[in-house]
Parts: C-alpha cells; sequence; structure tokens
C-alpha cells in the first residue's frame, strides 16, 4: 500500500464517526422532553400565525387565545351568545352611546397584577393604533375618536397627537371603564365578546419592547414572557408541534376550571389527525375530519354537524361583460345543482344556500324570499340576454378555484351544470392559495370560488362585504341604494329597524348576484363522547374554561337522551371524570346539576 | 488538502451568493405577498405591516438589507438598535412573515436538529441495509435471489413514499401496536418516518452497489486477485466493493442532503415538527425570508457534502488526486 493509501483506516473512522456524533447530538436536541398526557388534546389543523391578540387573525388563533386571554365579554359555551366575562355590570346610557363597564374586583393578571380599567384603555388604544396594524381595528370605528386616531388626522384634517388624544375609552376609577360611541352600533356587544378585544399586560409588555425595541415580538409569546388573564396559561410552545396550556390558578374563576392540561396540536395531515384521534391521542378534531370519511362518521354519536355561520358561493366578476349583465348572473345562479353538491359529495348536512345569509336566518334577522333552482327560467333569461342557441358567442366561462380536492370536485359539477342547462363552454382553473387571492383581488377572473365566515353573529357582518368601498367585495359590483341601506342600519339603535334596513339590502343583492351562494357549511367536529361543556353553536365557539369529563353515570345518562339512532363510540377519556373543583363540591353536597 | 478545502470555501460562498440572489429574485416574481389573504387586510393596515418589515423599500434595498451586513436603517434590518450589523452575513435570516412570533433562526433551531435526527437514521439504516442488499445481489448475480432482491429494489424506488408510510403506520402502528402512530417524543417515534424516508434510498443503493460491484468482478484485476487464491469473499469485500462504490458516494452525497433537511410528506404523515415542511409551506406561504433561509440551509449542505464526496473519491480511487479537484 502506498502512503495516501495508508490513513484509510482512520478517515473511514472519521467518516463514520463524524455523522454518528452529529445524528446523536442532534437526537439529543430533537427529542423534546416527553410531557405526560394532557387532560385534554385537539388538534388545530395548523400553527397559530401568532400569540397577540391584537395581531392574531383566524379561527385557530381565536381558539388558543380564548383559553389565554378574557376580556369584558366572552361567549357562552353552549348557545355562542355574546355574555358577560370580567365585566361584572354593564350600563348603557338610554341613547346607547355611552357603555359602563364595573370590572370584577377579583380580575387578576397570571402574575398576580391586580387587572384595573386603565389596562384595557391602555390594549384598546393598542389595538387601534395604526402602528399594531391591527386586522380587527376597523370593525372598532363605531368607538368616538377610533377614526381619527387611526388615521392620524382629526376631523379637519389637521394632524394629532396620539398620546394626548382624547378617545372614546377611559378608565374614571380602577374599576370602572367608559366607552363613548360615535353612533349606536347595536352589534357591539358582539364586537366585545371577539378575541382581539382582551387586555394585554402593559408593564411585561412595555418591558420587552424596552429591550428588545424591534424584536420583542418574538420574544414575546412564550412561556416565560407572556403574562395573560384567561383561565389557561402557555406552560409549552414547541413551534409546529403543540402549545401547551396550564391551568390558571390565579384566575378569578378558576374553581370552574376542570382541566388541569390542555394540549393544541398543529397537526396538518387530517389521516394523521383523525389516526391520533381513533388511538384516543386526541381528544377533538375540528374541520381535519378527512372528507372521504364523513359517510362513515355520519351517524356515530361522536360525530354531530351543526349549523354554522359560514357560506361557500362563487364571486362573479361584474365588470367584465357578458358578466355585467344581471341576467347572464341569474342564469348561472338558477342552474347550479346544490342538492347534489350537498348531498353526494359533501354529505355532512350542508344545505343549499339560495342567499347570502347561511342557513337564511340570524338572531332576529330573516333573509328576504329567494330564487331557486330554475332550468328553463335560466335558459330564457341567457336567451335573453343574446346567447344561447342562435345567440352570440358567450366565449369560455373560466371558474377559479383555490388547489383543493373538494373544491375541484364542486367546480367539476358546477361546470358540468352549466354547460349541460346553459350550453356554456366551462373551464377550470386551479391555483395555488397566494395567486389566487391574488388574482381575486386584481379581479382577474370571471367566476371564483369564494367563502365568508362569520366573526360575530350578526348579519351586518356578512352585508357589510358587498358594500363598494368594502376591501373583500372583489366583485366590482357596487350599488349606491346597497351601500347606503348598509350605512343606515350600522346607525341604527332599532332592532327591527335595522334588520329591516339589513333585509332590504339582501333583496338588491340577491336580485344583482354578484355572487351565487352554493351551501352553508356545518361545523364538523369529531369529540370523545365523555367530554362535557362542549359547544353546539353556530359559531363553533368553543370555551376551554368549561370542558370537563363526564363519569360513566354521567355518560351512559347523556348518550341515552342523545338517541337510540346513534351508534355508540367507545370513549378514551378517564373513567371517573374529571370535574373542576366547584362542581366536584356541588355533586358532593348532592346537587346533580350541571350546565 | 489546505488548497482543495480555500477552493472549496471560496466556491461555497460563490454558490450560496448566486443561489440568495436568483431566490430573492423569483420569491418577489410570484404573484401575491406574505400578508394577502382571503379576508383582505385594509390598506392602512397593509401598510404598516409592511413598512414593519421594510417590504415598501425599493427591492434592491431590501436585497442589500437582507444580505447585510450593511446598515441601511437607522438601526438593523430586523436586529436591535443596539445592533448594527444585520443580515444574512451576519447569521441573522430575518424575521419569519408566517410565524408572527418568531425569527428565522429561531424556526432552524427548533425544526432543523429533528430533521437531521430523522435523516441520519434513515441513511444509516438506508446505506447499512441497502449495501448489504447490493452486495448479496451483486455475489450471487443470476440466480433467483439476485431476483428477488432487485425487484424489492425497483419496487422500493418506484413506491411514493406517502404510500410506504402509509403501509407502515397501517400495519406497525394501527394494526399491530408496536409503534406510536405519531408525533415526536421518543425514540420509537422516529423508527416509523425513518423507514419511510429511508426505503427508496435504501433501494437506490442497493442497485448502485451491485451494478458497480458486479462491473468491478468483471475487471481484470478482480480476475488476478481470484487467480493468485484469494478467498472470493475478500475479492469482493476488499477490492471489488472499493472501486464498485463510487458510483454509490456520489450518489450518497446530494441524497443525504435532501434526506438530512427533512421531507414534507414524511413530517406531515407523522407529525414531526422538522424543517422539511418549510421548504414547501415556506413558499406558499410567500414567508420570503423562511423561504430564503431554508434555501440557505439546503444549498450549503449539499455543497459540502458534495466536497466530501469529492473527498471521499480520493480515498477510494488512488488515481484521482485531490489537488486536481
Amino acid at each position: 500500500m502506498t502512503a495516501r493509501n495508508g490513513p484509510t483506516a482512520v478517515w473511514l473512522a472519521v467518516l463514520v464517526l463524524a455523522p454518528a456524533a452529529v445524528a446523536i447530538w442532534a437526537f439529543q436536541s430533537a427529542l423534546s422532553r416527553e410531557l405526560p398526557r394532557a387532560d385534554f388534546v385537539f388538534n388545530n389543523g395548523v400553527e397559530a400565525s401568532s400569540l397577540d391578540p391584537a395581531v392574531a387573525n383566524g379561527i385557530a388563533e381565536a381558539r388558543v387565545l380564548r383559553a389565554l386571554y378574557e376580556g369584558l365579554y366572552t361567549r357562552d359555551p353552549i348557545s355562542g351568545a355574546a355574555v358577560p366575562a370580567l365585566a361584572a355590570d354593564t350600563q348603557v346610557s338610554p341613547d346607547a352611546l355611552t357603555w359602563t363597564f364595573a370590572l370584577r374586583a377579583d380580575a387578576r393578571w397570571s402574575n398576580g397584577d391586580p387587572l384595573t380599567a386603565d389596562d384595557f384603555v391602555w390594549s384598546l388604544r393598542r389595538l387601534l393604533d395604526p402602528r399594531t396594524a391591527s386586522p380587527f381595528a376597523a370593525e372598532l370605528e363605531c368607538v368616538r375618536g377610533a377614526r381619527e386616531f387611526r388615521a392620524g388626522v382629526d376631523s379637519n384634517g389637521a394632524p394629532i397627537d396620539r398620546a394626548t388624544f382624547d378617545l372614546g375609552v377611559r378608565a374614571t376609577d380602577a374599576r370602572t371603564l367608559v366607552i363613548e360611541l360615535a353612533e349606536p352600533t347595536l352589534h357591539f356587544r358582539e364586537l366585545l365578546a371577539a378575541y382581539p378585544l382582551v387586555p394585554v399586560h402593559r408593564a411585561s409588555l412595555e418591558a420587552l419592547q424596552a429591550r428588545a425595541p424591534d424584536s420583542w415580538s418574538t420574544l414575546w409569546g412564550r412561556p416565560d414572557t407572556l403574562v395573560c388573564n384567561g383561565p389557561f396559561v402557555l406552560a409549552e410552545r414547541r413551534l409546529q408541534d403543540r402549545l401547551r396550556l396550564a391551568k390558571n390558578e390565579r384566575y378569578w374563576d378558576a374553581d370552574r376550571v376542570a382541566m388541569r392540561t390542555i394540549d393544541v396540536l398543529a397537526i396538518e395531515n387530517a389521516t394523521t389527525a383523525f389516526n391520533l384521534y381513533t388511538a384516543g391521542e386526541i381528544d377533538w378534531l375540528d374541520g381535519t375530519v378527512p372528507t372521504s370519511l364523513v359517510k362513515t362518521l355520519v351517524g356515530r354519536d361522536d360525530f354531530d354537524p351543526t349549523p354554522y355561520l359560514g357560506l361557500y358561493f362563487y364571486r362573479v366578476n361584474t365588470t367584465k361583460p357578458p358578466l355585467d349583465d344581471k341576467r347572464v348572473r341569474r342564469a348561472l345562479f338558477g342552474t347550479i345543482n346544490r342538492l347534489q353538491i350537498c348531498d353526494r359529495l359533501l354529505a355532512a348536512g350542508q344545505k343549499p344556500a339560495y342567499t347570502l345569509i347561511p342557513w337564511g336566518n340570524l338572531g332576529s334577522y330573516r333573509s328576504p324570499a329567494a330564487k331557486k333552482e330554475d332550468l328553463e327560467g335560466s335558459q330564457a333569461l341567457l336567451e335573453e340576454a343574446g346567447f344561447g342557441a342562435n345567440g352570440e358567442e358567450f366565449g369560455t366561462l373560466r371558474i377559479l378555484y383555490n388547489s383543493s380536492e373538494q373544491n375541484r370536485v364542486i367546480a367539476e359539477v358546477i361546470a358540468d351544470d352549466w354547460s349541460k342547462y346553459l350550453e356554456l363552454p366551462v373551464e377550470l382553473e386551479s391555483q395555488e392559495w397566494k395567486s389566487y387571492v391574488d388574482r381575486q383581488n386584481r379581479l382577474d377572473y370571471d367566476v371564483s370560488r369564494s367563502s365568508w365566515i362569520s366573526d360575530y353573529p350578526d348579519a351586518l357582518n356578512f352585508l357589510a362585504v358587498f358594500t363598494s368601498d368594502s376591501d373583500n367585495n372583489r366583485t366590482g359590483w357596487r350599488h349606491a341604494e346597497y351601500d347606503r341601506l348598509i350605512a343606515a342600519a350600522r346607525k341604527e339603535a332599532d332592532l327591527a329597524r335595522r334588520d329591516e334596513a339589513l333585509r332590504r339590502a339582501e333583496a338588491i343583492l340577491l336580485d344583482e348576484l354578484p355572487i351565487l351562494p352554493i351551501y352553508s357549511y356545518v361545523s364538523q367536529n369529531l369529540v370523545d363522547p365523555r367530554v362535557g361543556g362542549f359547544g353546539k353553536n353556530s359559531l363553533n365557539e368553543q370555551n376551554p374554561k368549561y370542558w370537563y369529563w363526564m363519569d360513566d353515570a354521567e355518560l351512559a345518562k347523556s348518550r341515552r337522551t342523545v338517541g337510540k339512532r346513534e351508534k355508540k363510540v367507545t370513549s378514551h377519556g378517564p373513567k371517573d371524570g374529571l370535574y373542576s373543583p366547584k362542581s366536584q363540591a356541588e355533586r358532593k353536597a348532592g346537587g346533580r346539576t350541571r350546565r | 488538502m489546505i488548497g482543495f478545502l480555500r477552493r472549496r470555501a471560496v466556491g461555497l460562498v460563490l454558490t450560496v451568493w448566486i443561489v440568495v440572489t436568483c431566490a430573492f429574485a423569483m420569491m418577489r416574481i410570484v404573484p401575491g405577498g406574505p400578508f394577502s389573504e382571503e379576508r383582505k387586510l385594509p390598506a392602512a393596515v397593509l401598510a404598516n405591516v409592511e413598512a414593519r418589515y421594510h417590504l415598501d423599500w425599493p427591492l434592491w434595498r431590501q436585497y442589500l438589507q437582507y444580505v447585510g451586513p450593511l446598515n441601511l436603517d437607522e438601526h438593523g434590518l430586523f436586529g436591535d438598535r443596539e445592533r448594527v450589523f444585520g443580515g444574512v452575513l451576519a447569521g441573522d435570516l430575518g424575521p419569519s412573515f408566517r410565524y408572527r412570533d418568531y425569527t428565522v433562526n429561531q424556526i432552524l433551531a427548533e425544526s432543523l436538529p429533528l430533521s437531521l435526527a430523522l435523516g441520519s437514521l434513515a441513511l444509516a439504516w438506508a446505506v447499512v441495509l441497502g449495501g448489504a442488499i447490493g452486495v448479496a445481489a451483486a455475489a450471487c448475480r443470476g440466480t433467483k435471489l439476485d431476483l428477488a432482491l432487485r425487484l424489492g429494489a425497483a419496487l422500493g424506488i418506484a413506491l411514493p413514499n406517502f404510500v410506504v408510510a402509509g403501509l407502515l403506520v397501517l400495519v406497525f402502528a394501527l394494526t399491530l401496536g408496536w409503534s406510536p402512530i405519531a408525533g415526536s417524543t421518543s425514540f420509537a417515534h422516529f423508527v416509523l418516518p425513518s423507514l419511510a424516508l429511508g426505503a427508496p434510498v435504501a433501494a437506490y443503493v442497493a442497485r448502485l452497489v451491485r451494478s458497480g460491484l458486479v462491473e468491478a468482478l468483471q475487471a481484470d484485476w478482480v480476475r488476478t486477485a481470484v487467480a493468485k487464491g484469494l478467498p472470493y469473499r475478500t475479492v469482493v469485500l476488499r477490492h471489488g466493493l472499493r472501486a464498485g462504490l463510487l458510483p454509490t458516494v456520489s450518489y450518497l452525497g446530494p441524497a443525504s442532503a435532501g434526506v438530512l433537511t427533512g421531507s414534507l410528506v414524511i413530517e406531515r404523515i407523522f407529525a414531526l415538527p422538522g424543517a422539511g415542511s418549510h421548504f414547501v409551506a415556506s413558499a406558499l406561504s410567500r414567508d420570503y425570508t423562511l423561504a430564503l433561509g431554508v434555501t440557505i440551509v439546503y444549498s450549503v449542505l449539499i455543497y459540502s457534502l458534495n466536497s466530501l464526496v469529492d473527498f471521499v473519491y480520493t480515498r477510494l480511487d488512488p488515481r484521482i488526486a485531490l489537488e486536481e479537484l
């Protein structure tokens, strides 16, 4: 052997040992500390974009923030209605413009600091400050001065100093908060219950901002830096894996909280999440149920689809001939086979939608009577518009949708309907999410798949989307009378008159049809039958504060009331149940009354 | 040796710089931005968010600030006021746009070790098993065993890894209950994903080892070695394997880079919070900084591993000299 080949053995050893060392190091840092199973585990489907309530935006984020924070109002877990939380008492002036809140005396932060009205004032100013860039801030323009505060100029156009600006939010003493509105706002309670309107802890946030003026946001939202005031605190945060929440012992209503730990998983693969649920490692799945399994799940007592305030619809580009013709849009509307989509494709109880408000009613509001499928009428309309058998060339109609199996199948059914009944040449266009959003924003489409899920249960939240100055309109449709009715409804103090204005606005929309409603959503919760205190409402709002585990006796009872038809599913929860200290005391006292 | 390292270091810097520049330009050409959502942000809010991340600057200025370390702001781009230098050259990959509470450095620090661990396990068994199968098939080439092994290898290459992963979960986790279904808290959680991730690599290695060895075993010097009376086993393992391993080694370099940086599919199926999913997800969510960050990691890794391959060549084949590489 030559000298150069001599140390081959040494090189070989290095080549084997060095990667081995790297591998061992990697394993050591990768194998996170094994956590004992949490009392309750649910899959959130995606990593929350942020734990900053002013910045976070989305359903997954809302779930976590509900557990970590609490505002003046919150949502009742069963009905979904806005109910008082930190507001012990609410006084509304006769003109509905001044709201006075008395805060709970026992409200505290997770570090022990008392929670005062000043915390709310500071947090609301922070939320409205354009530098915070909160997507929710626009909803609060009903607060006196909020518009000017956000714009940075007063009504005369002169610049304002935000630090001293007189905003309609003030603390008269440590426990009294006064909010003045610019106009009567009937849905203000609903806004107060929204997750961005929670207080944030000023002292800890400001300390962090002083230490790291630009990167504080990447240090906040960690177990050691996040001070919150909800029923739970952040115990562990592992990116794309889980958030572990632990019961906040300093929470004013801690006796009501049963779960000691909750794991929030970020599993994106629906099949994996379902496997873990089946094995009892996850207790609640929402929305991430694999579509192909829905048919086998219907009828099980752990799967109970509930009407949900969400609408699946198609936007129509009303700026583009021939779609600018109302008759053409009506013809498209009248030839969609919605029943086939709901019963054959989706099969979880979704219902055909003909109105903008899903399910046709919302609280006191009732949608106007709407047209339905009408094949002959649609064909006649299209011919009247100058198209059809011996009319002029229609051109190819393109349906734009964001890539997903479900969107594709629905688009195929609708394309088939349109080419069958209207003899239109239809093409499908699938785009990945951001390109799809971009094209929708630029009105670069013919017909585009869309959905709207309400932030709070109010018809205005849907109808305001299609005013001509709305960022979310994206159909090119503008209608002066519609805008006027929405603006009037916004300021209306009388519920019946407000509903009437909204109803007239919706009637205009359904006559003009810049959008084609397709179906109303259902929430698809797959939840262990033993879980108690679980919400069933049209927003699918859940409040982890009220969750508990039933014991065998209660489970048997609850299964009896659910009905015989349902297939019983084995529960993986603790047999002895897990009750909050308060309800344990009640049970001991003999009272079997549970919420 | 020193010269080799120096040349490779210069090459690395140049390559990464070109990759960063191309990736930076490509990310910006794609329609849609990190903050375009179905529920559109009001224009004023969007302007503020973009200003915070300096997306309102002209592209050349954003690029210079990203690469660094020159400071174009009164404070570093994404860093803190007291720090004058920022940017990639200072080791700062910026904040993530999608994960608003994280910097890219934090994300990589959390997710890369996991992908490395999974990848090294997958590589280890892929090389050992694939190598053994390849040697066995070559040693008894032409027999039924050879045919069976080659068939198995072809299957391993042909089957997409989500199918392999799905089957593994179905059999070992759901039916037999030998393995956890998904997660990342113990070594056992890594076994199935590493099998699924390593399967195509193992199959490829087996094929390359077999063909390389078969070819080597037909060479004149092998005949000489057999003729001078060496045992067949020594001929195969000492002389044949050494020459026959060259194609395998050149395949393993880039393959390792791919395996070590993780796989979107495998990580999703086994719910492993590794770096693999960022490669695809960051581009889809237009998370410019995270996409660039993972691209940099990947290019550094692939360049280094290729250099390592070249170095190993010189050890395996005396005719290749380090000075010429």
